[in-house]
């Protein structure tokens, strides 16, 4: 890796004899925004405190910037319910040395880029989810950092909410922050720049969510009724299903497959593989 | 309602903190109280000064313990030597009839001393010095000044580091640019200058509304409020660090004030508990506060008087200290961290042992 693309390479985290992040590389580009998904357990929180410097890998390395250039969104917001917006991110920004006409101009842009500005004097617990999280993330964002890491931004946030917030993520990426998010939404997952996907503290797909869809093998296919096969999985009110030969009854229809297919096919073929 | 009575159960079960609280306090309380509940002084630390300090020593009863014997000794060595609580009783015999000082600050003791000489007729009346109406609010004050300041330092900080813990916000700041000094100072500073507002309020009001007499130097009673201040905080964040929610820092927080109310001497003196017991008393801080507050306040002790209990605040706050900003310092930073020399620049940590048990619990 370079001075300027942080990440983590060939990273291993071990909880005693629990394998928590087993041989994981991830390269974090400036401009770029790469997405960690996987169920629960998988090791996606372990990785951002790795990242973090929270903790030790047990072998591997982790580059990073000094702790001035980092901003960091954790998964309960960081916003303190006894302090209004306004106080919230004056502390957030007082913590990086974020003062004066700096601090004024910074503060005034986030609070109308987040729509906070309208709740300025509001106490952060009596913020809905969203805007917690919309000010979370503008304390991370206050001091303009290289790398800008989010610990499931967006869950239990309204689909509204998550739209700006994406927003808001998208932007501070085009500034030239290197982000990484964490998600358990595939959907959202397939909006990043790259993708990776964790099972059991291991790689289980990584690279551009196109590429990952376009690298599925075989064909995807659409039905009714369940089909007799380990490759098959619900998707709404019907089934996809999944053959490395294509499909012979003429009740599968093809289907265009996306990241959350690819997903399941590559961890489906792992534990069958296993 | 069979359903609600066995899941309670279950979750009591599974909180140990809460389930040894019910099953070990009323056992600890009835042991404590058994032992220290004692208004009974079978013993009083005397002195005994002047060229006819022998022949009294002889006539004094034996409630009366005689600790020191000075012959060349004068009323205002005596005073001197009750005002550093060295002694409660004083007989000085240099002039022709033979004085008995009491110190009053020791009312239990006081009491004593002045029933068992009034069933001497020819005992001379002894003279009540320091808190010469034997006024329990003159005592009670300076002690309640040492509980609140424990309430403040422990409790109220554990629950402001606990709430930190809880809410996420403490590996927000192990991640923002803080040394963790910064961190334990930002967090304790606050209730530091809250309890020292308080002391003062306290001290103020107790003059005001209950004639507390004030006779020391402020600055004394300052130090050793400074020196008692770095326990109780220092004990706030030790007790936050092994304590995941509120509830067990309240639990906790309770568990350590209460020892200290029942066992420093604030109620019940410590010269009348019983001796398996009464090195604990000596254990606890407020032990030791509270004769610095009675000290400076009601006797106007000087800082030869003190040197004790303010030395042994001062170790038990150097090693409660050391102890919660190791625990804090492992809450902020539980990874070993290489930082390169540059601090703008590039960290780079390469692996090498493994995660600590912290993270075992619930990192993932």
């Amino acid at each position: 890796m370079n001075a300027t693309n942080w990440g983590l390479e060939r990273v291993s985290v071990d909880f005693g004899n629990a394998h928590a992040l087993q041989d994981v590389s991830v390269t974090l580009n400036p401009g770029t925004v790469v997405g960690v998904a996987g169920g629960d357990g998988s090791g996606k929180t372990t990785l951002l405190r790795t990242l973090l410097g929270l903790l030790t890998p047990s072998s591997g390395g982790v580059d990073r910037p000094g702790g001035d250039d980092v901003g960091y969104l954790p998964a309960g917001s960081g916003v303190y319910p006894d302090l209004t917006v306004m106080e919230n991110l004056k502390f957030a920004a007082g913590a990086y040395g974020v003062r004066g006409d700096e601090y004024r101009v910074a503060r005034d842009e986030l609070l109308e880029r987040t729509g906070l500005d309208k709740a300025h004097d509001r106490l952060g617990g009596n913020l809905s989810g969203g805007m917690r999280q919309k000010l979370g993330l503008a304390m991370a964002l206050v001091h303009h950092p290289r790398l800008l890491v989010l610990d499931e931004p967006s869950t239990g946030v309204d689909p509204v909410s998550r739209s700006e917030l994406w927003r808001l993520v998208s932007e501070a990426a085009r500034d030239g922050a290197s982000v990484v998010m964490t998600t358990t939404y595939l959907d959202e997952a397939g909006r990043c720049d790259a993708v990776c996907v964790l099972d059991e503290g291991a790689v289980l797909l990584q690279g551009p969510p196109n590429d990952l869809v376009a690298g599925i093998g075989g064909s995807v296919g659409e039905t009714t009724s369940r089909p007799n096969t380990r490759y098959a999985w619900r998707r709404g009110a019907s089934w996809r299903v999944w053959s490395p030969d294509g499909f012979d009854s003429s009740s599968v229809r093809p289907a265009a497959p996306d990241l959350q297919d690819a997903v399941i096919v590559a961890a489906l073929r792992r534990r069958v593989a296993a | 309602m069979w359903a609600l009575v066995l899941k309670e159960f279950r979750q009591v079960r599974r909180d140990h903190r809460t389930l040894a609280m019910m099953i070990v306090m009323p056992l600890l309380l009835l042991v404590v109280f058994g032992y220290a509940a004692s208004f009974d002084v079978t013993e009083i630390p005397t002195v005994v000064v002047g060229p006819r300090a022998s022949a009294a020593t002889d006539e004094l009863p034996e409630l009366f313990q005689v600790t020191e014997s000075q012959q060349s000794w004068n009323r205002t060595d005596a005073v001197d030597y009750l005002r550093n609580g060295d002694a409660t009783v004083a007989v000085v015999t240099s002039g022709e009839e033979p004085q008995v000082l009491i110190d009053g600050t020791e009312l239990f003791s006081a009491r004593s001393a002045i029933t068992a000489l009034s069933q001497n007729p020819s005992a001379p009346e002894p003279e009540i010095l320091f808190n010469k109406d034997l006024d329990t609010s003159a005592i009670m004050v300076p002690a309640i000044a040492g509980m609140i300041l424990i309430f403040v330092g422990t409790m109220i900080t554990s629950l402001g580091v606990v709430r930190e813990r809880q809410s996420g916000t403490l590996e927000q700041l192990a991640v923002m640019p803080f040394r963790p000094r910064d961190v334990f100072v930002g967090k304790v500073a606050p209730y530091f200058v809250v309890a020292a507002i308080d002391l003062v309020v306290i001290v103020g009001v107790g003059a005001w509304l209950f004639d507390v007499p004030f006779n020391g130097s402020p600055w004394l009673l300052g130090l050793g409020a400074l020196l008692f201040l770095f326990v109780t905080l220092g004990l706030g964040v030790l007790i936050s660090s092994v304590s995941e929610n509120q509830g067990q820092a309240i639990q906790l927080a309770l568990m350590s004030l209460l020892p200290q109310v029942l066992l420093s001497g604030m109620i019940f003196p410590i010269s009348s508990m019983a001796a398996s017991i009464r090195w604990i008393s000596y254990l606890l801080p407020l032990t030791y506060f509270t004769e610095i507050s009675r000290g400076v306040m009601v006797r106007g002790e000087g800082i030869s008087g003190l040197w004790f209990p303010l030395t042994m605040l001062a170790v038990l706050g150097l090693v409660i200290f050391s102890f919660a900003i190791v625990r804090f310092r492992h809450d902020l930073t539980p990874a070993k961290v290489k930082r390169s020399r540059q601090p703008s620049a590039v960290s780079v940590e390469r692996g090498a042992g493994s995660a600590g048990p912290q993270e075992e619990a619930g990192a993932r």
